[in-house]
């Protein structure tokens, strides 16, 4: 099996099928980061619906409390099906990767907006009421003092939460988005082992969250830790 | 005329009552002592005159006026001359000591950024901090941490202070350090309405004294009269029990 494993080797990593990879990996990333960059605001401003000591006003709470709950307890694969035939249904006909895209946002925003709320209520109820008989505004209290000290319980859980949602981006293959996972499809359907073209699959998935997490570990020991001088 | 009047407020937590019908005055310049057992609602008065709490019933009425805590601007007008200055400190964790000063009177009133911190090193002298100004909370001890919190409040220039049981988080060694910066505050004629169980203190700094119990006033009057000579029967017994608890030393 290693021998016709390395035979196929040369002709797996031809220039068309490393550009074609790299294609791939690229959509890969381009999901993450637009569903993600966008999602995680969006999940931002949802948590703020959520905490009466900054907005309050009933029904955007609930309506918050609706949209996450809904969207987390579905599966994936079911929210990327809805998100188009919704889409469909509505008389708008989206490209796949608007529609891959609009799910991992909505499923971001969801998840983020929980890791955020969990963090703006780790910090004791004592230093919004400090902040808020010093006539601090809302926005000051939150911007000043309760946000960057529910940074270090809100980024841990986000960037473990972000390398998910990448892998997660492997389910816009079901609607024919060519990302990483439906890429090593192709090449398996082009008569390429399934060994050696999910393999490859597996090993770039593999270094890219590798590097993902470098890259989030160092942010993090800026973003949390700077508080020693 | 009284500079802060309460009449009649009423108070809960949920569905516990915590004030019931609570009336006291404090005149300009004057230090009112606010004593009573635990759970007798004296924090609760501080939380419900600066808006933390939410009155169910009665007024309060700073320098004439009666505040409509519902109404935003009423509420900041109210924030913007009196000040509090809490038992657990509540210092922002996130930031120095000088930092905590400075915040307030940079955002919320506006002022020259190196006018406040000069300000805000000057009072953090006053307070004997003046070589832990870049220190951040958890590397003050309690009673550094309540004296940054005093400077924080009086950065804010306020007309009347309030101080929530300031030295009952402390240790015993700490009390008397924060005891006598508020003294100096006193001296200086500060408007001060004091949540304290420090009863030799407050003998020695407090105009008037009002005793609370059950989220009632019980009884009001000068020290001597409330602390010496209490008329209610409930006032008498606080004040043997406390007296017995004070420090004596050991017979062998």
């Amino acid at each position: 099996m290693l021998h016709s494993l390395l035979s196929e080797l040369p002709r797996f990593f031809g220039p068309y099928n490393l550009l074609f990879l790299a294609q791939a990996i690229g959509v890969t990333i381009a999901l993450t980061i637009v569903g993600c960059g966008i999602g995680y605001n969006f999940g931002f401003a949802l948590a703020l619906l959520r905490v009466q000591r900054i907005i309050d006003i009933p029904p955007l709470r609930w309506s918050a409390i609706g949209f996450v709950e809904l969207v987390r307890r579905l599966p994936f694969l079911v929210l990327l099906f809805l998100v188009m035939f919704g889409f469909q249904a509505g008389g708008y006909t989206l490209t796949g990767m608007a529609v891959a895209c609009i799910t991992i946002i909505l499923r971001a925003a969801a998840i983020a907006s929980e890791t955020v709320r969990a963090g703006l209520e780790s910090v004791h109820p004592n230093q919004w009421d400090a902040a808020a008989t010093m006539n601090l505004s809302r926005l000051d209290q939150l911007r000043h003092v309760v946000l960057p000290q529910a940074w270090r319980v809100i980024l841990p859980p986000a960037m473990i939460q972000f390398i998910q949602l990448l892998k997660a981006t492997s389910i816009a293959s079901q609607i024919s988005v060519i990302e990483l996972t439906y890429a090593g499809k192709i090449m398996n359907q082009k008569g390429f082992s399934a060994t050696l073209s999910y393999g490859t699959v597996l090993i770039l998935y593999y270094v890219l969250c590798l590097a993902v997490e470098r890259v989030v570990r160092r942010m993090e020991k800026r973003l949390v830790l700077p508080q020693h001088h | 005329m009284s500079f802060l009047s309460i009449t009649e407020i009423d108070a809960s937590y949920g569905a516990v009552p915590v004030l019931r019908g609570v009336s006291l005055q404090v005149a300009r310049g004057q230090v009112v002592g606010l004593i009573g057992p635990s759970g007798s609602g004296k924090s609760s008065v501080l939380r419900a005159i600066t808006g933390l709490l939410r009155l169910t019933a009665g007024e309060v009425a700073l320098d004439g006026s009666a505040v409509d805590y519902a109404n935003p601007a009423s509420l900041r007008a109210l924030r913007d001359r009196v000040a509090i200055v809490f038992q657990q400190y509540n210092l922002f964790q996130n930031m120095t000591a000088l930092a905590n000063v400075t915040l307030a009177p940079i955002l919320a009133k506006r002022r020259d950024h190196r006018e406040v911190e000069a300000e805000a090193m000057a009072l953090l002298e006053k307070v004997g901090l003046a070589d832990h100004m870049r220190h951040y909370p958890r590397e003050l001890s309690g009673g550094q941490q309540q004296r940054v919190a005093m400077a924080r409040a009086l950065a804010l220039k306020p007309e009347l202070l309030l101080l929530d049981e300031v030295t009952s988080a402390l240790d015993p060694e700490l009390v008397n350090e924060v005891l006598d910066t508020i003294g100096l505050l006193a001296a200086d004629g500060m408007t001060m309405l004091i949540v304290s169980h420090e009863m030799a203190f407050i003998r020695e700094v407090a105009d008037q004294v009002v005793f609370m119990d059950e989220g009632r006033v019980v009884e009001t009057g000068p020290p001597q009269h409330v602390l010496d000579h209490p008329c209610s029967e409930r006032a008498q017994r606080f004040a043997a029990k406390i007296l017995r608890r004070q420090w004596r030393p050991k017979t062998p």
